[in-house]
């Protein structure tokens, strides 16, 4: 038995979302008396993977085929699956971003698992396997109890504490038999976003609505995301009048994001928007119109004009940044 | 080319939910919809065929669910579908609705399939890449546009700080997310008229387990009420920000 977690990387490189999975899986195996062990693919270095044992995970599996460099929802399946069984595990871990929604749903059909998607805290209760999970887009929550002797969960990204258990951990390297033919995803391009924060990985969000009036008046919204290391957004209606790109789209339809701190710039907080940042650990408002549903959902706020507001914030930053 | 888009049927994205006895939906007041993201797909498959270069022979839709949720098929055939597969169960969960979709498929090959990543009720994002895995063919997540160039089809995935433009042999499942298309098509007159008479396939489930159940469910917990700072000394929220909620 084991609880097993898929990690990727980038450019060969974890980031924190891989910590909080690999502490996320040891925990979990420690409610199940079994271990935890971590399964890359990829072109990663021994002293990048050695960064996993610090979180738990008692085994650190390696796969270093080269024709796995790219992402073939067939090929990761079929590899992922030989590991699992080999492993014995009952519990297998993958993170709720593109890469983990791409493949949970593959894998529970191949190893005939349930899946509870975009947990944001441990189980409930191990016997009968039961999680608490989101539904109607944050308007409820649904323990969910999964049959299968084999269970997918798919862990929100920031939603999960890094512990450390400093451990040895073995790392193992293999290469695995590939059937011919099976990687038909042909990759004819890659574009990275570079030198921004990404939007889902940021700890401060700051977003504007139609409340900023026009695409001209982003200038001290960007400033203050700066000054705080922040990554930005934007409410639907702005990303559909083409004043920011539909990447930066939070909400329902757009990007969720968990983020510590959420700044809701001149957004009225239709339930939509909510929708994709309630998880926020903390949001902050400013509304002309103090009867916004924003502030319902906000624990702190301004009622007043963004482009009044906007520029003394940056200046308050600022001040405490030079401190 | 034929191609199907699986289509849910949700409540409105607005609209409040309530539940009898914390482990059924309150149905009462509840005005249904297509799923959104569903509905995107939907969009695309038809902007798609509007050009005859592409040559697509068909637009169908599919849904797993009880002669209720006949109102949002007939939107879909409104909005431009040509025909439609409902099969007659209600669904348990992502797997139930997955092999269900599936045994259809196998007898009636689509050479793509559209479903939307996410629905605003369970939000599992799993129907589609579980329906590629029964149906034992390509799938490609995170899909935000969708182009056939030279009978090739060429996709652009989403990944993690960026986006891929590939390539996939038909037949695939998209699982697409926003970007797809601009805005979802709107069904005409003519439109509405039409899909009266436009032909929906009902088929018998096969009997399945479902993998997993929602025993109880729960609100969200209220959120503590909003402090306003003076809008006259905004500098006092960045203060409160770094000594009492300790975030900056």
């Amino acid at each position: 038995m084991s609880v097993l977690t898929f990690v990727e990387n980038w450019d060969g490189k974890f980031k924190k979302l891989t910590f909080e999975l690999v502490s996320y899986a040891s925990k979990v195996a420690e409610m199940m008396n079994t271990t935890a062990i971590a399964l890359s693919i990829g072109n990663v270095q021994p002293e990048e993977l050695e960064k996993l044992g610090k979180y738990g995970v008692k085994k650190i599996i390696h796969i270093a085929n080269e024709e796995l460099l790219a992402l073939d929802n067939q090929a990761y399946t079929s590899v992922i699956t030989e590991l699992a069984v080999k492993e014995g595990a009952t519990v297998l871990l993958l993170a709720n971003n593109n890469t983990g929604k791409a493949l949970a749903p593959r894998l529970s059909v191949r190893l005939k698992a349930g899946v509870g998607s975009g947990v944001s805290q441990l189980p409930l209760s191990i016997d009968p396997f039961m999680v608490y999970k989101k539904v109607y887009s944050g308007r409820a929550f649904a323990h969910l109890t999964i049959k299968s002797p084999v269970r997918i969960l798919t862990l929100a990204q920031n939603s999960f504490e890094l512990i450390e258990t400093p451990n040895d951990a073995a790392i193992e390297t293999i290469t695995v038999q590939l059937e011919n033919g099976l990687i038909k995803t042909v990759v004819k391009d890659v574009q990275k976003q570079t030198g921004k924060i990404l939007l889902t990985d940021a700890e401060i969000v700051v977003s504007g609505g139609r409340g900023m009036k026009s695409p001209d008046n982003w200038g001290p919204l960007v400033e203050l995301a700066d000054l705080l290391g922040a990554a930005t957004a934007c409410s639907r209606p702005v990303s559909d009048e083409g004043w920011r790109p539909h990447e930066e789209h939070t909400g329902q339809t757009g990007k969720i994001i968990a983020p510590n701190l959420y700044f809701a710039i001149g957004i009225s907080g239709a339930t939509q928007h909510i929708a994709g940042v309630s998880a926020s650990k903390f949001i902050v408002a400013v509304n002309t119109d103090k009867d916004a549903p924003v502030f319902e959902a906000a624990q702190y706020g301004i009622v007043g004009d963004a482009a009044k507001i906007l520029p003394q914030l940056v200046e308050a930053v600022r001040e405490i940044k030079s401190k | 080319m034929k191609i199907v888009v699986c289509i849910s049927h949700v409540p409105d994205t607005t609209t409040k939910v309530k539940f009898v006895n914390d482990n059924k939906l309150d149905e009462t007041g509840i005005q249904w919809i297509i799923n959104p993201w569903d509905e995107l797909s939907l969009t695309r498959a038809l902007e798609l065929k509007d050009d005859p270069a592409n040559g697509i022979e068909k637009v169908t839709v599919a849904h797993v669910g009880p002669v209720g949720a006949e109102p949002t098929i007939r939107k879909a055939l409104a909005i431009g579908a040509d025909d439609a597969i409902r099969i007659n169960a209600t669904s348990s969960d992502a797997y139930y609705v997955a092999a269900q979709l599936a045994e259809v498929l196998k007898n009636n090959p689509f050479d793509i399939i559209l479903c939307g990543i996410e629905s605003s009720d369970f939000n599992g994002s799993t129907v589609g890449g579980m329906l590629a895995e029964f149906l034992g063919i390509p799938s490609v997540s995170s899909v935000s546009s969708l182009n056939l160039v030279n009978g090739e089809v060429i996709l652009t995935r989403e990944i993690d700080g960026g986006k891929e433009t590939v390539a996939i042999p038909v037949p695939f499942v998209a699982i697409v997310q926003k970007g797809i298309t601009k805005e979802p098509r709107i069904p005409s007159m003519r439109g509405i008229m039409m899909a009266r008479t436009k032909p929906i396939l009902v088929s018998e489930p096969v009997s399945l387990d479902a993998l997993t159940e929602v025993v109880q469910y729960e609100m969200p917990k209220p959120r503590a009420a909003c402090k306003f700072v003076n809008p006259e000394n905004p500098a006092e929220l960045i203060t409160l920000l770094q000594n009492e909620a300790k975030v900056i």
